[in-house]
Order: C-alpha cells, then structure tokens, then sequence
C-alpha cells in the first residue's frame, strides 16, 4: 500500500489503503435508499407545523378550533398541552462557567423568539391535510422589539430574551498571555483585519426527518430519523419524554447528508416524538426545504477584529482576536451554541509559533434562527482571521507568503506535544510538510511567475491571485467537551464482531453513515484486522438496539474512535479464531494465522478456509479437544484519553481570476494537502475533503443568510440562498500527508471537515493577492461580485474606466 | 392573522404510462407528480430536495425529457409515458453505463440527489456522445450535490461516455 499508515496496520494492510468503491453505492444510484420518508409505515400521520411568522412577539391568542375541524386532522397540539407530557431541552455544557441558556419546549409557549420557531403541531392523514389545518389556526401575536444584531443584544440595558437569564449573554471568556499588550505596543509592524462573515446553514439535501411510534405494550418509543448521533438522540428523546434512555430505539435511516446539521436536539422532531406517544399513532414529520432554512442550524455568522505583529525581524510576535458571534435565542441542545466561538479562542493563530496570544469571545442570544455546528466547527472562522491577517502581514512586509508561512509555522520537527496559548494541545502536525508539498502540487513558483507576467501584459480588467492557508482540524475528540459539561453524547464507541455461520464476519458498530461511507471504510478496518476479504464483511451499523454505544459521526471522529474499537475487536476475533484452529489441528495458535479468509501456517500453507472453521465450530464442537469450547465472536471499546482531540493538519491553496468588469470570481484550481494519518481508503477520503473543499468555497463566495432588521430570513429559498453548483467549482488536487496518530493502534485521524477549513482563507487570500494592486482587501462573506466592485472602487468609478492603481498601469502601457 | 381557507380539495382520476406499465390514479389536483408517484406507486427513488425546481434530485422522464417532478402536478402528466430512476435503472443501458461508472469513482456520498444527477446525465449523453469537463459540469449546474466535490461526477459521466462509445472496456 502507498498510503501512509500506522505499522500495525501496513503489517496486515490488504484492504486498508485501497482505493475500493462502495458496497452499498450501487442500491443507491440506482434509488434504492431508504431515507426517512421512504420506509414510513404507509398508514404514519404526517406533521406539519404552525411556525412563527415573526422573530420576536408574544402569543395572544391561538385558536385551535379551525384546524381540529379540518378534513383528515386527527390531532393538533399548542405548547401548553405538549408541556404537560414532557420536559425541555436545554443546551447548556456544564463545564463552560458562565454559560447561559433558557430552557426549550418543543412548542413555542407565551412568546415566541425565532422566524421558524414552531407553535402548533398538527397531525393529519396526509401533510397537504396537515398544511391546510396548521393554515387555519387563528394566532395572535403582540410584536415585541427584534433583537437581530449582536451589538445591539448585549447593549446595556436591553431586555433580555429571556427574563430569568437577566441579560442575553449566552457566554464569553477571555484569554490573554502576560506579555501581549507589550508585544503589540513595541512590535516591529501590526496589521489589524476586520472580519463579518455571513451566518451560512448546512443545506443536506435530505431535509430533517423522523418517524416515531410509541409501542405502548413494551413502554417503548421507537424512532427512525435521519441522524448521525444515534445514542445521543435516545438520551436526548427519553429526557424530553421522562422516561428511561434504555427505552428509545433510534435506527438511524440512509440520510441524506448532514454535516453537522442533524446532531442537535430539535423542538420539532421532540414534539413529534411527544405526540407520538400522546396519539398512539406512528407519526412522520419531514421538514421541507422553507422550513429547514428557518429552522435548521445555521453557523459562522461572526464579527471579529483580528490582529498581527511581527518583531522587527519579521518574526511572528503576537496575535489577537476579539470575536462576537449572533446565536439563536436557544443554545441547541445538548452540544450549545457556543462551541464555534470557543475554537476561534483556542485556535486563532494556533499553526504558528505564537509567542504572546489575547482573544475575547462573546456569544449573544438575538432573535434570529437556531445557531449551532455545521461542518469545521469554528476551525474554518480561526483559520480565515489567522490566515488573512497573515498574508496581510506578507503584503505589509514585502515577503512572499509561502516563504514566511514556512519560516512561522510550528515546526514540524517538534518538540511535540505541544499547547498553543489558548490550551489545546497538539501530538503531532507536519504543517510545514503539508504546505511544501501543496506548493509542489500546485507549482507554486509556476503560479507567480504567470502572475507576474499576466500583471505585466495579461487583460487589466482581469486580475489573478494565489492564496494559500494552513490550518490544524480537530478529531478523535475525548470526553474533555462534550462528556464533562454533562452532555449526553458518548466518546466511548464499541464493536462487536462475530464470526458467521458461514464464515463471514458479522460486524456492529454504532456509527452512522450520512454519506460518508463509513460501512465501507469500517469493513476494510475489519477485514484487514481479522484477515477476512472486505466481501466476507457485514456491517450493521445505526442501530442503538443493535449495536454498542457510540458517540456517532460528529467532528471527524467516526474512523479514528469507533474504527479503532473495530480494529481491536478484529484483532480479539483473529486471536480467537487462532486458537480454535490451533485445538482442532493440534498446532500452536502463535505460529497461525488468518490471512484472506483462510487460516495458514508460518509457511502460509492454508489449515482451512474460514468457512470450514465455522461449521467445524457451530456444526461440530465434537472435533475439538475436551475442556475446548471455542469463542467465535469479540467485542472492544475505544475511548480517546491522550488528549483533548487528536488535530490533524493540512494545507489549502486557490488560484482565482477576478474580473473587474463584473466582480466575478472565477477559480482557476483548487488543492487540499491533508494529514489525517492512516488512510483507510483514499477514494472515499479524497471526495470528502473535496466536498468539504466546495462547502467553504460557497461559504467564500455565495452562501449567506440574509436577515432583514425584524429578524426575518430574505432569502429562505434554494433559489436565493445560494450554494455552489458544479459549473462554478473547478477540479480539486488532493494530496496527503501521513502522519499516523500514536493515540491509537489504527492510526488514523478524522478527514471529513479538513477540506472546509482552509478552503475559506484559501479563497479570500487568492481574491486579495488579486487585488493587491488596488492595495484593497475583503472583509466580508460571502465576497460577492458587489463587495468586490465596491471594494475595488469600480462601482463608483466613471463608466468604462479602471480603478485608479489600475488604471495608472494601463495608461503607463498606453504610454509605451 | 386570520385564517385563510383553502377551497376543498378537489381530485381527478388519471391515466399514465410509469416504468412501462399503464396506472390509473386518483389523485388531488394539486399534488406534484413526485409525490405521487412517491406516495401513491411507492417508487421512492424519486427524491424531494426542494421542492421549488431548484436542486433537481425530483428528476424523472416525462415523455423521453428529463423534468422536475416537484414542478409538474401529476394531473398534467395524464397520458404521459413516465420513466422514473426505478424503471430506467432496469432498462436503460445508458443509465446503467452511469450508475456503473457512479459507483467505480465515488460519484455519491450520501445518495440523496445521485438518481437525479443519474438521470441528467443520461440526457446529456443523449444529445452528445463525448462532451468535454466543461460540457458535463453547465449540463449538470441544474442539479445540487452538497456532499462531493462535483469532480467525482463529471469524472463519472466521462468515464460512461467513453464506456458507452466503446473506447474503454468496462472494468
């Protein structure tokens, strides 16, 4: 195998490494998956919610009457009357001092404080019944002042959004090493960037849903939903249900994408669950596209200055970030709405060799939509202001910034660990590797060189520039978060393995697969650790009733934790099977081994195929030695306690082409340089980290939520929120690096997010090389073709004519 | 705010050809032709990204035309010949060649959007045996993909088109 790997591993690597397409791929080109809606039991009720039209209003009156009347509703529920079956959510981590939240109901009750919150749940026979009635109830509302500004959220005196909270900061905290006001005052040069980066929302293609039934004979609440956190939705259900968590199933449907988006406990997918109990019907509640742009997650959506000084030498001296972050009015529960912010303090600056480091985070609750994970997780925000203020410093010094990244990076020769100034502590990153090797792919010399010229004679109105980010991503995560401020969210995942009767290798394990491809990448883990073809692997996976606990797929952990404990159980299984061969051959279980599906000797002469071991096992215990009773099946648990998270590495670079005519962006390419250790399968990694690629280039460059002042949603539409469609992305070099995690005997760190967050700062640096010229940087996303003229002062120059810098340079050319 | 009240809901029966089979429906009038042809006939490879003619992942044949079958209601199709992702995977040597093709280079992740990204490509190739990149990536700007990167894709549809014109032996 080429890819890198941990030695355990490369010592029994046949599958691992392998570039091997998708068991299940083919059932679903062919639109055989069964997502939610698909495998609904026929006669389930459909919901349909009343939500409010209004970000901020108390209820005055609401009228249920007219809905309960319409055809085929069979039920219809305020907040008041699910109140009383149930107990709220709420997102608060218990670690975070000062954290804040309200708690949340799954139905609005008194006042509502959101565009989309939901108000009234109503059950029909079929959803055009249930729109039709939900249309029909008579609701009252009494406006009350719109917080949709964060500023305006923490001024003083300002009603809180919650009165028992007595102000509306959710958090904030603050960190600042001894010497940081002195390395700013006598620093050698500081550059300052601003930075107001639109709110953006995941936008899986497969909107949110949920089947649940209440199986009232065994006190049980069954759940089938489109989730990556299987385990955590059975705690999150059975709280808000009062009951034990042992008594929710949740069978984590195919779904369609998530990225971070179904990880949260949702008011309305708690109501439904409610409801079903209530009704004693099934109930099937799938959001269509308007109401998951108001009432998913969104994410980013911060102001923040960011500072840089460098010593007279040239030497990073200092950073500094002050961050102030537009959550909802509800910390989604149970990770919060905090956790963007907390890694832009932790990791603002984090690539560098950062010798005196100061940020301040504020996190307030406003009346605009529900705030919480998408992809990257705050990693894309730090890496945007780092890495934007760095190539402002480059500029500022006169340097190329390949060169001066490769002079400030943390070095990868170490020594490592190593803590950045805000606490996280990294085992191991070949920044520098990542980053030479990108500009080798990119040819990066090659690139400037074309700059140069295409500068000198190339079309003025058409400006080309490179821009490069470096970044660390966080995966493998311990319990440090999420576990420690009391979330119900596992870090201990487990596998189960058993050999089948027929001489296969049946698998569970708890993770889901929103599109990852996780059964696959999980059955080369297996296989290669039993010794097993990857056919002779099946895999169960998404199942709380049918697979051990697991944290599930969130924050590029599901390979690293889960994938480990596979790997251990595999590793247990083999050892067993050995021994089994070796009592009925008579042979020492040290000198066999299990190699593609059969058992051979230290000659590799094959004893028998695992197939006859298995019918020898379960057909015939009589050919074994007395006292020998085979145990053909193994269980391991793995739970990351080195470190906080194992961050992986890497590099980004863009090259763009802005024209100056219209603002257009166009990307000339695109390259992602990854570290995430062990690769278990380079085609599934490589389309992750180009998908996450695409995500941070629209977040560059198109997506953004637009909130009128009354906290209304302007464009809550696929046709107006714009994500990227393939004729605007161009092909994406991938690259990697290994370095396999020693937390582990797999190695292999996360890959899933690594690709959104460099792709951001990559994009905007290579608009601002662009527009070096006109001596004008961007400073705020997405970068639209309007910012860009406004910036580039075209908009408000004379009709036809170049920008001043520009324009200079042409006349210059017209002189010659 | 006071109600609106909706008109009754009125239905229709109709006849259409789907998957080469003639059905007859009843269906109300204003329910999209995917939701029938979801809900009613249970072919649920018919996905719904958006319902408003944006993301494409609803695409079926209306007629030999890949359509959106969140923006037709399925009474406008009476008397059509319907061809959805189920009826043309079994029969289709163009949409197998791609689902092939699909499945050898990673062109799905999560599965949600492919039978629509299938069933545009199939069209292109129709109308032209070896487009370039460029050609597949504006053919398929009508169809959102959020989780690959879209390189899989048109490495797919290129890897069908030389396939299906006999240049490259399947593998």
């Amino acid at each position: 195998m080429s890819e890198p790997a941990a030695p355990e591993v490369a010592a029994r690597a046949a599958a691992i490494g392998e570039a091997l397409p998708r068991g299940d791929a083919a059932r679903l080109a062919a639109g055989a998956g069964r997502f939610v809606d698909d495998a609904a039991p026929e006669h389930a009720l459909h919901a349909a919610f009343l939500r409010s039209p209004v970000a901020h209003a108390r209820i005055r009156r609401l009228d249920l009457g007219p809905a309960r009347s319409m055809p085929g509703v069979v039920a219809v529920f305020d907040g008041e009357a699910l109140a009383a079956h149930c107990r709220p959510m709420c997102g608060v981590l218990g670690h975070l001092a000062g954290m804040k939240a309200a708690p949340q109901w799954p139905l609005a009750r008194d006042r509502v404080r959101h565009v989309g919150e939901p108000v009234v749940l109503v059950l029909a026979r079929r959803r055009a019944q249930a729109e039709d009635a939900a249309q029909a109830i008579e609701f009252e509302w009494e406006p009350l002042p719109v917080l949709a500004e964060p500023e305006a959220a923490l001024a003083p005196g300002v009603a809180p959004l919650h009165e028992a909270l007595g102000d509306n900061t959710m958090f904030e905290a603050t960190v600042a090493t001894p010497g940081v006001e002195s390395a700013f005052a006598g620093a050698g040069a500081v550059v300052e960037r601003r930075w107001e980066t639109a709110r953006v929302t995941a936008v899986a293609l497969e909107p949110r849903g949920i089947v649940a039934q209440w199986d009232r004979h065994e006190g049980r609440l069954r759940v089938r939903m489109g989730t990556q956190v299987p385990w955590m939705m059975q705690a999150v259900l059975a709280d808000v249900l009062g009951i034990e968590w042992d008594r929710v199933s949740v069978v984590a449907a195919d779904t369609g994408g998530s990225f971070g988006s179904k990880i949260h406990g949702y008011a309305d997918e708690a109501a439904v669950a409610v409801a079903a109990r209530l009704c004693g019907h099934p109930v099937r509640f799938i959001a269509d596209r308007l109401e998951s742009f108001v009432s998913d997650v969104h994410a980013r959506g911060h102001r923040a200055t960011v500072r840089a000084a460098v010593h007279a030498d040239g030497r990073l001296a200092a950073f500094a970030v002050d961050d102030l972050c537009a959550a909802g009015p509800w910390s989604v529960h149970p990770r919060g709405s905090v956790n963007e912010s907390r890694h832009v303090l932790g990791l603002t600056g984090a690539c560098y060799s950062v010798p005196e480091y100061q940020a301040r985070i504020r996190v307030a609750m406003t009346n605009l939509g529900l705030y919480g994970q998408y992809r990257g997780v705050g990693h894309p925000l730090a890496c945007l202001f780092t890495e934007t203020a760095v190539d402002s410093l480059a500029r500022r010094l006169q340097v190329d910034p390949l060169a001066w990244r490769l002079d400030n990076l943390l070095d990868d020769a170490g020594p490592w660990p190593r803590r950045a100034p805000a606490g996280a502590t990294f085992e191991r990153l070949s920044l520098r590797a990542s980053l030479r090797e990108c500009a080798r792919l990119m040819d990066y010399p090659a690139l400037r060189e074309d700059q140069r010229r295409w500068r000198e004679s190339g079309d003025p109105w058409r400006l080309r520039g490179i821009g490069l980010a470096c970044f660390v991503e966080n995966s493998n995560h311990s319990s440090a978060n999420y576990g420690r401020g009391g979330a119900a969210i596992a870090s201990d995942d487990g596998a189960l393995v058993r050999l089948t009767q027929g001489g296969g290798v049946a698998c569970a394990v708890g993770l889901t697969d929103t599109g990852q491809g996780t059964r696959t990448a999980l059955a080369q883990i297996a296989a290669d650790a039993v010794g097993v073809p990857v056919a002779a692997i099946q895999m169960t996976v998404g199942d709380t009733d049918h697979t051990p606990v697991s944290g599930g797929n969130w924050g590029s952990r599901g390979i690293g934790i889960a994938g480990e404990a596979l790997w251990r159980a595999g590793c247990l299984l083999r050892s067993r099977l050995l021994e089994a061969a070796g009592a009925l051959f008579g042979r020492e279980a040290a000198a066999l081994d299990l190699r593609a599906g059969a058992v051979v000797d230290s000659s590799g002469a094959a004893l028998c195929t695992l197939a006859e071991l298995a019918r020898a096992i379960y057909l015939r215990p009589d050919r074994f030695p007395a006292g020998v009773l085979p145990e053909p099946a193994a269980s391991a648990h793995f739970a990351q306690r080195d470190l906080d998270g194992v961050y992986t590495n890497g590099a980004s670079a863009s090259r763009v082409e802005v024209d100056l005519r219209t603002g257009q962006v166009r990307l000339l390419g695109h390259w992602i340089v990854d570290d995430c250790g062990t690769v278990i399968n380079p085609l599934l990694a490589d389309e992750q980290l180009r998908g996450a690629a695409v995500q941070g280039i629209g977040q560059a460059l198109f997506e953004g939520c637009l909130y009128g002042s009354q906290g209304e949603l302007r464009n809550a539409t696929l046709a107006d929120y714009l994500v990227p469609m393939a004729v605007e992305m161009p092909d994406i070099v991938v690259g990697h690096v290994g370095s396999p995690t020693g937390t582990s005997r797999l190695g292999a760190k996360g890959v899933a997010e690594a690709g959104v967050t460099g792709a951001i700062a990559a994009v905007v640096n290579a608009i601002d090389d662009a527009l070096a010229p006109l001596g004008v940087e961007m400073d705020v996303l997405p970068v639209t073709p309007e910012r860009i003229l406004r910036a580039a002062g075209v908009l408000d120059a004379e009709a036809g004519s170049l920008p001043g810098r520009v324009r200079s340079r042409q006349n210059a050319d017209d002189a010659r | 705010m006071s109600a609106v009240r909706e008109p009754p809901e009125r239905w229709r029966d109709i006849e259409l050809e789907v998957n080469g089979e003639r059905c007859a429906l009843r269906v109300p009038e204003r329910e999209h032709l995917a939701d029938a042809l979801r809900h009613r006939l249970g072919l649920t490879g018919t996905h719904l990204g958006c319902e408003h003619g944006v993301c494409g992942a609803c695409t079926v044949r209306v007629d030999g035309d890949a359509v959106r079958s969140c923006l037709m209601l399925a009474v406008q199709a009476e008397g059509c010949r319907v061809e959805t992702i189920e009826g043309a995977s079994a029969r289709d040597a163009v949409v197998q060649a791609l689902q092939a093709a699909f499945v050898e280079r990673n062109a799905l992740q999560c599965g949600y959007c492919t039978p629509g990204f299938v069933l545009a490509a199939a069209e292109l190739l129709g109308e032209c045996a070896a487009p370039s990149r460029e050609a597949i990536r504006v053919a398929l700007s009508g169809n959102l993909c959020r989780c690959t990167g879209y390189q899989a894709i048109v490495d797919a549809v290129e890897q069908a088109a030389r396939r299906l014109s006999n240049s490259e032996p399947p593998r």
